[in-house]
């Protein structure tokens, strides 16, 4: 309490008045107004189109061209942004705001070391010579936590992990004292694990520096782990703006009520099943060679599946979880015999006693069972081929596997049977992918699949790519037709908060290898594996509460 | 009496069949909604619009110039009485008179173009040696025994301005005919626009309710369409009286050469791309969707053929090809036809020559779309790698091909004037805009200076080549996906 009686006797950091942006007649942010303290986490919600990163943009003065400000101020420590020149303004980027973004891969010049693109902005911006310049990036990578940090200090990016690259993103932004970080998504590109580092680091160094932190985020696990006050912004509007414990205890627009429901992982009753299996995996390896030198000798493996045992029931859903790089992606093309599997088995059973080894079979020998296994992708926006319509991508499977009607009228039907099943209208047939949205270019996915009526579809983080909300309903999309077909999935995620919510049964998996699988309640629970312990222990709070992680 | 054969020179026949092809490519397009909205879109712009114009002037008149006939003087007078009225023979004979009116006796026995057929007072009026632009006289003295003893004096030209009477200036007299065509061409472009204007009023009442399309600027179009009109039908026009851009050293007409020059510049740009295309796709397609030793191979081979300089291999081929063509004989039957087989076989080597780019270009590009996520679904679905590769690679690979084709077109047709100016282009017996350019080196040399044929030839390329850069500018920006 003392805390929020002394900042009431300063003036906000960063105050915004009535902002709004256009573009031509469309309002994109409309009258925006909030004010941020000195030390506070300032958490901007939405989904992507609402209008957060825009705001972040104003900010920093950096709105593309054909966007204009129509009304409102906003100020730094008392200053308007809107009266400075240019040449001002560049003064006051990097030194009093700071930026960091969602992709450090993009965000760091991959060919210069990490070490001088920090000691470059000291260098504009505060004016040090070169030997205090190091001394300084040397201290900075301390404080953001990179080990050996008087080494690596001369490393290019490409040799740095994600997460470090992060950190450098951080330490530089960190370089000259701001009053301000403006943070925009800082940790969607990270693996759980990283992320909850980043996120305890940024914390440290709000409380170390009393620095103020302007982050945006769709993530409402990350807003509770982090934020002291919340703002939710829905189509250009700030539809809610509250300190956390009144946000969480008691949210009171619609849309925040509806955002932190589906955040939050829910033990849905799900049909059990038969129990019988249908496809099992044996020892499965898949390993690509390293070659090198000019006669491309085989130096080595890249061990990415290293022995694994896997069962999927029929109609269950199994969800294969893991951080990335671990090879989750590489058993579900492994089973479509997209890559050749080095050894092991993967056999899939028509009925209890009558199986086909898959992954031994030619690919005149694989046809036949092509429809019964399908496959959903991540990326809605290359899952598609732009230059086919709808009714053409989903015939394609029917002609090709001779699966349905073959008369050009019996598939239209069909089509368009599938496209309302997925929720979609008829008349969609005869557009292009380029005029849907994500989350509808994803149901085109499951219509293309269900096409050729698989009995498995392994969905490679199928909405990884899609806002929370319709994350959502994407996912009861799948439990409705697993209810009306029986279809099995392999779920590949890493978001372990949707596990509960579409999955019977879990298994974790670390560097190739399954470290433990079971039934999803008991794995979420109690966890026995140390790795999976860890990947529960850096879940948000949100989640783990909702999970009841011991 | 005439006989009519038709000649057909191996250049023709290719051109015809590019037509062809060009007239399926339209139907496709019209059949596809999405590619008409695309093509719709490029000639939306203004520029666009007047280039395409300016392009498809060129293709007309190169077509015209591909088609090509002999008459011949049948000896054998046959009589007429002999012959009853209304019958085939008859018929056959009034064609035959027909024909043998059409052209000049003089040019009996010629190889002629359509192009050739309008253009026959060019071809005849041959002065002695170089004359400037509407002259009147030749361009240097020439030492005359008169009555006055030796004199020298510039002679009068034999053709231009002939219907000039006494005390008539030349100005005075272009003026006028310079009226005239603009009149004409002013009534020509009404002509137009009055027919496109009732389809276009018969298409709006028949557009369904509710669609609406942008308009396409179709201002440019009739003003850029009345100043071709304007301006060749004012060169043809005075063509019948002067020597509209003078005569070269043999007295030749300029102005017919640089249309004549049309046909092997738009020949060069485009059968090369012909030639090139089916290698760079299937080379290109073939060593991104198979990789492995296939990738190795053709990796090999373009970096090898790219690492030798381009002049020298094609140089060292054109000199291969001339002394094949010296013992082959047998091969050709006129001096046309021999010069139409070396223009055939330089479009050839600059084809083979120069498909590495556009093919590593489909390579790199094949290489990631192989890997995106639909080609994978459709492996799911057990199609083999050639239906993918029909329906999944090529179909995101046609924007590359045709902006690199529409690209290439101007760099070709340029190369031709490089090649017959270090003399390794086409047969010096050809038209061309490169043998102007290389005869005009010696000519520049001279006192006073011969300009005209250069500039003349620079003045038609330049249009074609710019016209090209801008169409293609703007089809790089409506069909490469990445622009928006």
């Amino acid at each position: 309490m003392s805390k929020l009686l002394q900042r009431n006797y300063e003036y906000p950091v960063l105050s915004l008045l009535n902002l709004s942006i256009q573009v031509g007649e469309q309002t994109l942010v409309d009258k925006v107004t909030f004010d941020i303290h000195k030390g506070e986490i300032f958490a901007l919600v939405g989904e992507s189109g609402s209008g957060k990163s825009l705001t972040s943009l104003a900010i920093m003065r950096l709105l593309p061209q054909a966007l204009q400000i129509t009304q409102g101020s906003i100020e730094l420590q008392q200053q308007n942004l809107f009266d400075l020149t240019e040449a001002q303004m560049q003064g006051l980027r990097g030194k009093k705001v700071a930026m960091i973004f969602q992709e450090p891969m993009t965000s760091l010049n991959p060919v210069m070391t990490v070490g001088n693109q920090v000691a470059e902005v000291l260098r504009l911006h505060l004016g040090l010579k070169s030997k205090a310049a190091k001394q300084k990036v040397i201290e900075l990578f301390n404080e953001v936590g990179i080990p050996e940090a008087d080494q690596r200090i001369n490393w290019y990016p490409h040799q740095l992990s994600g997460g470090q690259k992060q950190r450098v993103m951080i330490a530089m932004a960190l370089a000259c004292e701001p009053d301000l970080l403006i943070a925009d998504e800082p940790t969607t590109a990270l693996d759980v694990t990283i992320q909850a580092q980043v996120l305890q680091l940024l914390k440290k160094i709000r409380d170390r520096r009393q620095l103020s932190i302007l982050f945006i985020t769709h993530d409402m696990g990350v807003v509770n782990e982090m934020a002291d006050t919340i703002a939710v912004m829905k189509q250009g509007k700030l539809v809610e703006l509250a300190h956390k414990e009144l946000f969480f205890a008691n949210p009171r627009h619609s849309y925040t009520q509806k955002l932190l429901a589906d955040a939050v992982p829910k033990m849905q009753d799900k049909q059990a099943g038969s129990g019988e299996p249908l496809l099992s995996l044996k020892d499965l390896k898949v390993h690509f060679p390293i070659k090198k030198g000019i006669l491309q000798r085989t130096v080595g493996h890249v061990k990415a599946v290293d022995g694994v045992d896997l069962e999927i029931p029929k109609g269950q859903t199994l969800a294969l979880v893991g951080e990335s790089g671990s090879g989750k992606s590489t058993i579900g093309q492994a089973i479509l015999n997209l890559v050749r599997s080095t050894g092991g088995e993967v056999e899939f059973f028509h009925s209890a006693d009558d199986s086909v080894t898959m992954n031994k079979l030619s690919d005149r020998a694989m046809r036949p069972l092509r429809r019964k296994v399908q496959v959903i992708f991540q990326d809605p926006f290359s899952a598609l081929n732009p230059r086919m319509t709808i009714s053409e991508i989903i015939r394609e499977g029917m002609n090709s596997l001779q699966v349905g009607p073959q008369t050009r009228e019996g598939q239209n039907k069909r089509i368009e049977e599938l496209l309302v099943k997925v929720g979609l209208l008829p008349e969609h047939m005869q557009r292009y992918p380029h005029e849907f949205s994500g989350g509808q270019r994803q149901r085109i996915g499951i219509a293309r699949a269900l096409a050729v009526e698989p009995e498995l579809i392994i969905c490679d983080e199928p909405t990884s790519a899609l806002d929370v909300s319709v994350r959502a309903q994407v996912l009861n999309l799948l439990h409705e037709l697993q209810i009306q077909y029986g279809i099995s999935y392999l779920f590949i995620t890493h978001d372990l908060s949707i596990v509960p919510t579409i999955a019977h049964r879990v298994a974790v998996m670390q560097e190739g290898k399954i470290v433990e699988q079971g039934e999803v309640e008991q794995v979420m629970r109690n966890p026995q594996n140390e790795y999976t312990q860890s990947l529960l222990a850096s879940a948000p709070e949100l989640v783990r509460k909702a999970l009841k992680v011991a | 009496m005439t006989d009519v054969s038709i000649v057909m020179l191996w250049t023709d026949i290719l051109l015809w069949i590019l037509l062809v092809v060009f007239i399926f490519g339209i139907r496709s397009i019209r059949r596809s909604e999405q590619a008409r909205k695309q093509w719709r879109k490029i000639f939306q712009s203004k520029i666009a619009m007047a280039a395409g114009l300016i392009l498809s002037t060129y293709f007309a008149l190169a077509m015209l110039d591909s088609v090509h006939f002999r008459f011949i003087e049948q000896t054998t007078s046959v009589d007429h009485s002999a012959v009853e009225p209304w019958s085939l023979q008859a018929l056959q004979q009034d064609f035959a008179e027909f024909t043998g009116n059409l052209v000049h006796d003089e040019l009996h026995g010629k190889t002629l173009s359509l192009l050739d057929l309008g253009m026959q007072h060019l071809i005849l009026s041959t002065e002695r040696t170089y004359s400037a632009p509407f002259a009147l006289t030749e361009y240097s003295t020439s030492i005359v025994y008169n009555e006055e003893g030796v004199q020298q004096q510039y002679k009068l030209l034999k053709y231009a301005g002939q219907h000039l009477q006494d005390g008539d200036t030349i100005s005075a007299d272009v003026f006028l005919q310079t009226l005239y065509v603009f009149v004409f061409s002013l009534f020509t472009t009404l002509v137009f626009w009055l027919v496109h204007g009732y389809f276009r009023i018969k298409a709006f009442i028949f557009r369904r309710a509710g669609q609406k399309l942008e308009p396409l600027p179709w201002k440019t179009f009739y003003l850029t369409l009345f100043m071709l009109i304007f301006a060749l039908s004012w060169l043809y026009h005075l063509s019948n009286f002067y020597h509209v851009l003078g005569t070269d050293k043999v007295g030749q007409d300029v102005l017919y050469q640089s249309i004549k020059a049309i046909r092997t510049g738009v020949m060069i740009g485009l059968l090369t791309t012909l030639v090139m295309l089916p290698l760079a796709l299937f080379l290109g397609i073939s060593a991104g969707y198979f990789k492995g030793l296939v990738d190795d191979v053709i990796q090999y081979l373009y970096t090898t053929l790219n690492s030798i300089p381009g002049v020298l291999l094609i140089a060292a081929a054109v000199l291969v090809m001339q002394s094949i063509l010296n013992t082959h004989n047998d091969w050709f039957g006129s001096t046309e036809e021999r010069a139409d087989l070396r223009l055939l076989f330089l479009i050839l080597i600059l084809g083979i020559t120069s498909w590495t780019g556009l093919c590593r270009l489909l390579r790199a590009e094949t290489l990631k779309i192989s890997q995106v996520e639909y080609v994978s679904a459709a492996k799911a679905f057990g199609l083999g790698g050639f239906s993918i590769i029909r329906r999944h690679i090529m179909p995101n690979l046609m924007h590359l091909v045709l902006i690199a084709l529409v690209l290439d077109f101007s760099g070709l047709v340029l190369a031709e004037a490089v090649l017959s100016y270090v003399g390794v282009g086409v047969d010096p017996t050809t038209p061309s805009w490169g043998n102007m350019i290389n005869q005009a080196r010696l000519e520049m040399a001279r006192e006073p200076m011969v300009w005209w044929s250069l500039l003349s030839a620079f003045g038609f390329m330049f249009i074609l080549v710019l016209a090209a850069n801008l169409f293609s500018d703007r089809v790089q920006w409506v069909l490469d996906p990445r622009a928006h």
